[in-house]
């Protein structure tokens, strides 16, 4: 069984309403150093094949990911 | 001509759909659940709204893995309509079927309402408006900011595919796009709920000459 971290974030062009709300809330609690936040997501997935890597893109590509809002990039643990 | 209304999992508003379309506007339709579903039969496709798949992963996405989506995909390339609405209109961008995709309204909370949209009566599923009408139609989600990069938004005005348009900078979607039709004509994409005002009873009509409009053009194929 191979573990795989699957980062899923917004693109760049897209206004992420969280990542806004999330920044307000930490300036109101006095944290003024943060200047950005982007919330994204991890899909931890267990993946049994020989051909993780390809196997996994396809996932990414067929279902996990909407390339029209979100880029992604995976590490496979032990690699 | 007879539409299916497509059901999935998490879909709620099948039976407003039918009673739009069959009860108060005269047309045929049955309401067909996603598995083992044939839908050759069919002259026509509604998707209605509710959360499919409970919105998981990103709304409409788990929509792609029944086995219904690649005969939806294909019935598509027939040419004959496919209109998904709410939550369809989110399976019709996740199956690639229409540009763009779906983010969480800028509130951050789920919404609903009535909210004013322009339409464009130069498709088969509004040609019965007043040319440039603003109506009032309900609107129920929590997904309902439209994106798509401007080249593409540029496009599809340029086009004449933006079929609604919000009055204001309703949800943050990109142009104010509130319903986009495919490039061929035949499928059609609207967040508002024409379903949901077809009866004084309910609260306004502004959604009837869209089921009249849908009915009769098609009909005539």
């Amino acid at each position: 069984m191979t573990k795989v971290n699957v980062y899923v974030t917004l693109r760049e062009s897209v206004v992420d309403p969280q990542g806004i709300a999330a920044k307000e809330a930490l300036h109101s609690m006095g944290h003024d150093a943060v200047k950005n936040v982007r919330i994204g997501k991890l899909i931890e997935l267990e993946v049994e094949s020989n051909t993780v890597e390809a196997d996994v893109t396809k996932m990414c590509d067929e279902l996990l990911i909407n390339k029209v809002i979100e880029d992604y990039r995976f590490e496979i643990e032990g690699e | 001509m007879k539409f299916a209304i497509l059901t999935f999992p998490g879909t709620s508003c099948e039976v407003d759909m039918h009673h739009a379309l069959s009860t108060v506007v005269g047309g045929e339709s049955e309401i067909v659940w996603h598995k083992d579903a044939d839908i050759s039969n069919y002259d026509g496709i509604i998707i209605p709204t509710g959360a499919t798949f409970g919105d998981y992963l990103r709304p409409g996405a788990l929509a792609k893995s029944t086995t219904l989506a690649n005969q939806v995909v294909a019935f598509a390339k027939t040419g004959k309509p496919v209109i998904g609405v709410g939550s369809g209109f989110h399976v019709l961008v996740e199956l690639g079927l229409l540009p763009g995709a779906f983010l969480m309204n800028p509130s951050l909370k789920f919404e609903t309402g009535k909210v004013n949209v322009k339409v464009n009566t130069n498709t088969k599923f509004t040609s019965h408006y007043d040319e440039n009408v603003v109506i009032a139609l309900p609107y129920a989600h929590q997904f309902g900011s439209y994106y798509i990069d401007e080249k593409t938004a540029q496009q599809l005005q340029d086009n004449n595919q933006v079929v609604f348009t919000y009055t204001d900078e309703s949800f943050n979607s990109i142009a104010n796009i509130a319903g986009v039709v495919n490039e061929a004509g035949n499928v059609l994409g609207v967040m508002p709920l024409p379903e949901r005002a077809v009866e004084e009873i309910i609260g306004g009509i502004d959604g009837l000459p869209f089921f009249e409009s849908t009915l009769k053009n098609w009909s005539e194929q």
